[in-house]
């Protein structure tokens, strides 16, 4: 009798040490709720697939290690259920069905991209299932219907959006008359890029400022120097650009080249297009939108304050001088599925969505509120603009660390 | 499109500035398009994965400039390299399609092409890459300044000359270039005088990669290099091939700087978007035209 207990207490010891060892902050008491995630871990998508991915599992394990989810008197702990979609929209659509009916997951976290985003609500809609996207930002995916479909980021026609204001805004403080403020555009012929011009061009429209060029950018761009030539000849007032890291590499390497002189000049992408550390002080006075900032005074629970956020994605990760957005978003993404559960008290997939579609809560990431679209409407654009080789929020006003620089400054 | 054309005629040296980028960037086309002409006209392959060894070549510049060293010593590290892997591809590979019908080799470097995209991708992710050379922007002192000429776009043009310079006097001069130009004549009479052709072969695939190669480590200089960014290269070199003919440099150059002309007024007057359609546009009307003065010709054998 005594030899039994002798080893099956050994045993006992051996199982919790295995227990904690594997699953380190899970509590007893605490079950599993799984969420399921088809996103970009090899392809063209990679690079933000893997910054999406890591933003999840941060703000998973702060959840977990902070209490976990409390669904009315239990208690559980968020995992993740990832498949690999190849950068390919058609095989995102292939493996949420496959999380749905094979592996029976009933809450889902976005792809990263539009357009794998795009395929990925169809199939939600079809099965009922509520996701919570973070990384598609067109704002085709808004104007279908979709009724499972909820986005924390500000949608691509706002982008560019707030420069447009700016410019207006300066033109009056220098005594112009808004009809005389030249826009020059180039545009890439993708969904995203669209996008941010309809909402430049409402803006323009709005504020009446002329637009004297409106090029638009091929998908394997890697010469943009025709359109600005143009750009010599017809001197605009502001100069925006949107075609993706590649248009963002392309515009500041030929602006530099061509000694482009325009006073404003907008573009999207700079972060990941790594245009500081290329080109360096020719970057100078660029102004780029950016969905999230670390130097932003946003603050709410789990993580604290944006700089906290920054802080601890840091320390976490290895290799990071700045954290992305997109993996900022993505942990944004997850607390208000943490928040959705517990304002639901229950499991059951409509509720939850009732709970999201609900949703009002401030986070490190801005605030968010869902249209009845789907997409957030608590959180602006930022406009940041690179001075000496730092990005500095310069607008809105309310969020701005910094003042512009007008006109930047050519050498 | 009536704008901007109204645009050249009210400001002429805005043509300059088109004329100058074109011509300069289409000396880099005519070194990828002469080792196109160069594999084609000796051993009848056409060779799809043309573009791709220019985006290999820009990776040897950018992956030398993030330790710190300029790019412009990758140029003969990358003519070594590519020289090698253009070797090995032709003994794994294109040996063993060099015989077959056409379809075969344009399948097989159709793959090679895919893989090399995929291998690029894996090693070094999706990210544009630029290699940035350093080198400054000079104003032209006349029209008030506004013609700029970037000393890298001069710097490549004369590097495309002496390259190009290289590779015609190696094959005027030298006992591989004479055998390779024997055997492009005929390959059996060639192996008869006791030519090993597959070697000729092998050199031939090799040399093209070498140019190709150099051509992308400029490349990489002056716009942007991504591993997926081949396809328009390839597309520019058949371009220029189609319409010079093969074994024929002065044709090749004459029609790369048109290439290169072309793509920028295209740019200018039609918009960035329809950039390639001109070229391919241009192309179009070329083979036409061609059509149209083989037909007189049989007209008149007649």
């Amino acid at each position: 009798m005594r030899h039994f207990t002798k080893w099956s207490l050994a045993a006992a010891a051996t199982v919790a040490m295995m227990g904690t060892s594997q699953i380190a902050y899970a509590a007893a008491d605490c079950k599993e709720l799984i969420l399921g995630s088809a996103i970009s871990f090899t392809g063209k998508y990679s690079t933000n697939g893997i910054h999406a991915k890591r933003g999840y599992d941060i703000a998973v394990k702060k959840i977990n290690e902070t209490g976990g989810v409390k669904i009315g008197a239990n208690c559980y702990k968020f995992s993740i259920k990832y498949y690999d979609d190849e950068s390919t929209p058609a095989r995102t659509a292939q493996l949420l069905e496959r999380l749905i009916k094979q592996d029976s997951v009933k809450y889902f976290l976005g792809p990263y991209s539009s357009a794998t985003t795009k395929a990925a609500a169809p199939v939600i809609e079809k099965y009922k299932i509520p996701m919570v996207e973070a990384e598609g930002a067109s704002r085709s995916l808004f104007n279908k219907g979709y009724r499972y479909l909820f986005a924390v980021l500000s949608t691509s026609e706002q982008y560019l959006a707030s420069s447009i204001a700016l410019a207006a805004e300066i033109a009056k403080k220098n005594g112009k008359k808004p009809g005389d403020v030249k826009v020059a555009m180039a545009f890439e012929q993708d969904p995203f890029s669209l996008d941010v011009r309809a909402g430049v061009v409402d803006d323009i429209k709005k504020y009446g400022l002329k637009i004297v060029i409106d090029d638009k950018l091929p998908r394997d761009l890697s010469d943009m120097s025709a359109t600005l030539t143009k750009v010599k000849a017809l001197k605009p007032d502001l100069l925006l650009i949107s075609g993706h890291s590649k248009g963002a590499v392309t515009a500041a390497r030929q602006i530099k080249e061509l000694n482009i002189k325009t006073p404003m000049i907008a573009i999207t992408h700079c972060e990941s297009g790594k245009i500081v550390s290329k080109f360096g002080a020719s970057t100078n006075g660029f102004l780029c939108p950016t969905q999230w900032a670390e130097t932003l005074s946003y603050k709410g629970e789990a993580f604290g304050s944006a700089a906290d956020y920054d802080k601890l994605f840091k320390a976490t990760y290895d290799g990071y001088k700045t954290v992305p957005y997109q993996a900022a978003q993505a942990s944004a993404a997850v607390l208000v599925w943490k928040d959705a559960f517990e304002r639901a008290g229950s499991l059951d997939t409509e509720k939850v969505r009732d709970a999201i579609a609900a949703t009002n809560m401030k986070t490190f990431y801005g605030g968010i509120k869902f249209a009845p679209a789907g997409n957030n409407i608590a959180k602006p654009m930022v406009l940041r603009q690179i001075q000496n080789g730092e990005y500095k929020v310069v607008a809105p006003a309310k969020w701005a660390s910094s003042k512009i620089e007008h006109p930047r400054m050519v050498k | 499109m009536l704008d901007n054309l109204n645009l050249l005629v009210f400001a002429p040296y805005l043509g300059v500035q088109l004329l100058l980028d074109g011509i300069f960037i289409g000396a880099i086309f005519a070194l990828a398009a002469y080792g196109l002409a160069l594999v084609w006209g000796v051993m009848n392959v056409k060779n799809l994965s043309q573009g791709e060894f220019v985006i290999m070549g820009g990776y040897f510049a950018w992956y030398m400039s993030t330790y710190g060293i300029h790019p412009m010593y990758a140029l003969p590290v990358a003519i070594i390299g590519m020289f090698g892997f253009g070797w090995v591809v032709y003994k794994t590979i294109i040996s063993r399609v060099v015989e077959k019908d056409m379809f075969t080799s344009l399948l097989a470097t159709f793959g090679l092409a895919i893989v090399i995209q995929q291998g690029l991708n894996l090693a070094f992710g999706p990210e544009v890459q630029v290699a940035e050379s350093g080198f400054p922007t000079h104003t032209v002192p006349i029209w008030g300044g506004e013609i700029t000429i970037a000393e890298i776009r001069f710097y490549s043009f004369l590097i495309c000359c002496v390259l190009a310079g290289g590779v015609v006097t190696f094959m005027k001069k030298s006992r591989m270039g004479q055998a390779i130009r024997a055997t492009a004549q005929d390959v059996r009479a060639a192996k008869v005088m006791g030519i090993d052709t597959e070697k000729v072969f092998a050199f031939t695939y090799a040399l093209n990669a070498a140019i190709c190669g150099a051509a992308g480590v400029l490349i990489s200089m002056i716009w942007v290099i991504q591993p997926f960014y081949g396809i328009t290269h390839s597309i520019r070199s058949f371009v220029i091939v189609t319409a010079a003919g093969f074994g024929n440099l002065a044709g090749v150059l004459m029609a790369s700087f048109g290439l290169g002309v072309a793509e920028q007024y295209g740019g200018f007057i039609f918009g960035a978007e329809l950039q390639q359609a001109t070229v391919v546009g241009m192309l179009l009307l070329v083979l036409i035209w061609r059509q149209i003065q083989m037909n007189r010709l049989r007209q008149a054998v007649q």
